[in-house]
């Protein structure tokens, strides 16, 4: 795993505003807590930021969510750096988060890894050329019984070999969307042969 | 309440109490990091794992709340190898550089890695290096020894109420970071020196200057703000080389502010070591006592008695003072003062409650509503802010400030600057009596805002009435805290001295003085008054630093400072306290009382005490409980102040202070003038 910090100056914007319908879906949120406990936000708002930005957060957003739940900004600078959900600099297209745990990495996730170096050209923390894909490691993701598991932005990608992985970033590339979940013959977890006996 | 065992042994607690609290409650031994009474439980170094009979895992007792019948186990193998293995993988990316390190011989980790851990490290692998970090001119960080135990975070965002410092990242990448670019804020930063377990934070003057085992310690008391923070000057040869708090619950907790704590470099420079006169070019020459005393002989006798004064505004002892005042009653000099210009504080012993703390600093605690007057708390006096934050963070009280603009560590209501709102108050026509109508226990802090303007004693009477109205000044509960910025304050009034029978007061003596009427001045301690008003007198000054009154002096008589002497002094709540002597006074000075009683002699008028205890005798004629440590001085309730008087329209305003240099200890330590720049570069106001 990477070290998260923010990203260097040089990148960071100098401001950031959040667009009118998030403003709209920020006091949505706001509704569901208590009016004293408004930094129970955090969370969905750091998110909502990072949505609007390109799927990465710059330090402006950060200072703006502060601002907003009324917190200390290192305060939400704690919570940005520690959960791998937050890009603190700017991500591709498609953001491949390959997990690597004990699981995965029995059922072959480095042949995974292995397949998405080749076929991108980009190693761990790499982003393409053309700014369409970033590779990053993970841990667990949490689905371990379909593992192995590649997380794709928002959707993951499940009991994958080198052949369907290359395959979904062959779409990808192509602007098409893949089929998302298993990849094997099964829709869920399940045990995998039952249905042959 | 909860019955429990541990190690066997059956305690009782109440519920809600940790299990942490039941071992201490027996005496078992349980290392800590992280943990720390006056923060909030964070649980994250493991360091106090205990095992729980049935439990496969031993838990953290610091966090973990207490059951019925629980069994306790704190000495078992499980425990041993638990505590064995947290300590090896706190030791893993600490550098173990010891002998390079300031914390070594005071050091927690290093303490409990002797008691705790396994006797030889088996990691030989890489070990992670983190930034250090800019802390300001006070702290110093090496941040690789950090085993974010966040005990600096909590104290920061709890206590001291300055929001920047955070751990980011996580695990192996977690690191203490400060989101202030130049330097930590807030007056308490200090503090988080001696909750670092550690040597991650380590004082900046002090780096690398003295071993703890070389140190001398001495239980002593603050006089850098009217406080009386309980210290320990730690000194080697002769010197002092740093000033750590001791815990005194009533008034400091373990707390210290900056100043009070780094100041103590100023007390090496710039230091009067022999009497000096004038010589007859008007040039400030070295000479000996009895040169000095000759030449003020020859003065002071030819003055008539009315156009002689002594002013002690600033840092004394009572003893100095008493001696002093002793000295000029033999003369029949009654114009004596030691209040600042403007002042209204009263001087009659029966109207002390017009000059007390009289709440306590402690009773702050007690109150539910708290308006502020005329005073900035966060300047003078850090301590007493951290009170406050203390106090609204544990209940909901409301605080209003009239006057000042300055950011506090709590959220206030703004009631303007403008002095009709007492009487707005005092009709039921404001906003704010609503909050005043619903606390039963309302205190008020009136700062020297309020104490030193020309309608200041009108003021403090419509204060009054308004404590009157709302139940906050009456025998149950005195709600008024009168806070002053110097230590000598209530200790000379206490002593009285003050103007005598048809005496001036400061204001008096300074427009006397303008006019050529005042001939001869002794100042004792006194930097911070109108000087250029004695231009024209001849000037006696008596103190420890070559400040602002020494420059202009026709005779010096050099005395001692705080950490020179055994010398009382009374807090701003009328806490009776001694400091101790810590180191020798530098070259040829004495101890003031000393000196005024030396020229007593000369004078062929000597005062009636030889030695300290027959002058505390005296003392204890003044006021019996001024020989008393520790003990309070109450104030009975008295008609202070006039709420008839017309007060004008001027806004009311905090002194405008620099809190690193209020006194001439601070105005000549080099750490407070970093301090002070840092705190320009940062803006005040913040
Ligand atoms: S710097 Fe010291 S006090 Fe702060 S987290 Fe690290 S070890 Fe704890
Ligand atoms: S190990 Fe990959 S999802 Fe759990
Ligand atoms: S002292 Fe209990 S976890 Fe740190």
């Amino acid at each position: 795993m990477s070290i998260r910090r923010p990203a260097p100056d040089l990148i960071q914007p100098k401001t950031f505003k959040f667009s009118t319908i998030n403003l709209i879906q920020i006091e949505k949120i706001l509704k569901k807590y208590p009016h004293d406990k408004k930094s129970s936000a955090v969370l969905p708002l750091l998110d909502l930021a990072q949505r609007q930005n390109d799927n990465w957060l710059p330090l402006a957003a950060i200072k703006i969510v502060a601002n907003t739940l009324e917190m200390p900004m290192v305060k939400v600078l704690e919570v940005s750096t520690f959960y791998n959900m937050y890009n603190l600099s700017p991500v591709g297209k498609n953001l491949l988060q390959v997990c690597t745990t004990t699981p995965c990495w029995l059922r072959g996730s480095d042949e995974i890894y292995e397949a998405c170096k080749e076929k991108l050209g980009i190693d761990f923390g790499g982003t393409t050329k053309d700014k369409d894909f970033t590779l990053i490691e993970v841990e667990c993701l949490g689905a371990c019984s379909n593992a192995p598991i590649v997380q794709i932005n928002d959707d993951y990608y499940e009991d994958l070999d080198e052949i369907s992985i290359t395959s979904i970033i062959d779409k990808l590339k192509k602007n098409i969307q893949p089929q998302t979940g298993p990849q094997s013959e099964r829709t869920g977890s399940e045990p995998l042969n039952t249905k042959r006996r | 309440m909860i019955n429990l065992t541990v190690d066997g042994i059956e305690v009782k607690l109440p519920e809600g109490s940790t299990v942490m609290q039941a071992c201490e409650s027996v005496n078992a031994e349980i290392p800590i990091f992280c943990f720390h009474e006056r923060l909030s439980i964070a649980g994250n170094c493991r360091m106090c794992l205990v095992e729980i009979a049935g439990s496969p895992k031993p838990i953290a007792s610091c966090a973990f709340p207490i059951a019925e019948g629980m069994e306790v186990i704190t000495t078992s193998k499980k425990v041993k190898d638990a505590r064995e293995g947290v300590m090896e993988f706190l030791l893993i990316n600490h550098p173990l550089d010891c002998p390079i390190c300031d914390q070594g011989g005071e050091c927690d980790l290093q303490d409990q890695a002797l008691y705790y851990g396994r006797g030889m490290s088996r990691y030989s692998e890489d070990k992670r290096a983190v930034d250090d970090k800019p802390f300001g001119p006070l702290i110093k960080t090496a941040m690789t020894r950090c085993i974010h135990c966040t005990r600096c975070v909590r104290f920061m965002d709890e206590v001291a109420g300055v929001h920047e410092l955070g751990a980011i990242g996580r695990g192996e990448d977690m690191e203490i970071i400060s989101v202030a670019e130049s330097g930590l804020g807030g007056e308490l930063s200090g503090n988080i020196i001696d909750l670092c377990p550690v040597g991650a934070l380590t004082s900046a003057p002090y780096a690398f200057t003295a071993r703890p085992w070389e140190l001398k310690h001495t239980n002593s008391i603050d006089v850098l703000d009217a406080i009386g923070s309980s210290i320990r000057i730690d000194s080697k040869d002769e010197k002092v080389m740093r000033i750590l708090p001791r815990l005194n619950e009533e008034v400091n907790e373990e707390w210290l502010g900056d100043k009070s704590r780094f100041a103590c470099d100023g007390l090496a420079n710039q230091r009067l070591d022999s009497p000096y006169r004038k010589n007859s070019k008007g040039k400030l020459e070295k000479c000996n006592w009895d040169e000095a005393f000759d030449t003020i002989f020859k003065k002071i006798t030819k003055f008539k008695n009315n156009e002689i004064a002594a002013l002690a505004i600033g840092n004394s002892c009572i003893e100095s003072m008493v001696t002093l005042k002793d000295l000029m009653s033999g003369l029949n000099v009654s114009n004596l003062d030691s209040r600042s210009e403007l002042s209204s504080l009263p001087i009659k012993a029966s109207e002390r409650c017009g000059w007390l703390f009289n709440p306590k600093i402690s009773g702050i605690e007690k109150f539910d509503s708290l308006t502020i007057i005329g005073s900035n708390p966060r300047y003078e006096a850090p301590i007493l802010e951290s009170r406050i934050r203390k106090a609204w963070l544990n209940s909901d009280m409301s605080i209003g400030r009239i006057g000042g603009d300055c950011m506090l560590s709590y959220p206030l209501i703004e009631l303007g600057s403008k002095t009709s709102i007492f009487d707005d108050l005092l009709n039921n026509s404001h906003s704010y009596n609503k909050v005043l109508e619903a606390s039963s226990r309302p205190g008020f802090i009136i700062g020297e805002g309020v104490i030193n303007r020309k309608d200041g004693y009108g003021i403090i009477g419509k204060i009054r009435k308004i404590a009157e109205k709302y139940n906050a000044f009456n025998e149950e509960w005195n709600g008024l805290g009168f806070l002053h910025t110097s230590a000598g304050t209530v200790g000379a009034l206490e002593v009285g001295f003050v103007p005598g029978n048809k005496g001036k007061n400061t204001t008096e003596i300074i427009n006397s003085a303008h006019k050529g009427k005042i001939k001869f001045v002794w100042l004792l301690n006194t930097d911070d008054c109108d000087l250029d008003a004695f231009s024209n007198s001849f000037i006696v000054y008596q103190g420890h630093h070559g400040d602002k009154a020494a420059e202009i002096a026709d005779v010096i008589l050099p005395g001692r400072a705080y950490t020179e002497k055994e010398a009382t002094y009374v807090n701003t709540e009328g806490r009776v306290q001694r400091t101790q002597q810590a180191v020798q006074s530098p070259g040829d000075s004495k101890e003031d009382w000393k000196i005024v009683r030396a020229f007593s002699s000369i004078l062929g008028k000597p005062l009636p005490y030889n030695n300290i205890s027959e002058l505390r005798n005296r003392i204890e004629k003044i006021n019996p409980y001024l020989t008393v440590e520790n003990y309070v001085i109450n104030g009975c309730l008295s008609n202070i102040g006039d709420p008839d008087l017309k007060i004008s329209n001027h806004d009311i305003n905090p002194l405008d202070i620099n809190y690193y240099m209020t006194c001439p200890i601070s105005r000549f330590s080099e750490t407070m003038a970093k301090c002070s720049m840092q705190s320009k570069k940062n803006g005040k106001k913040n």
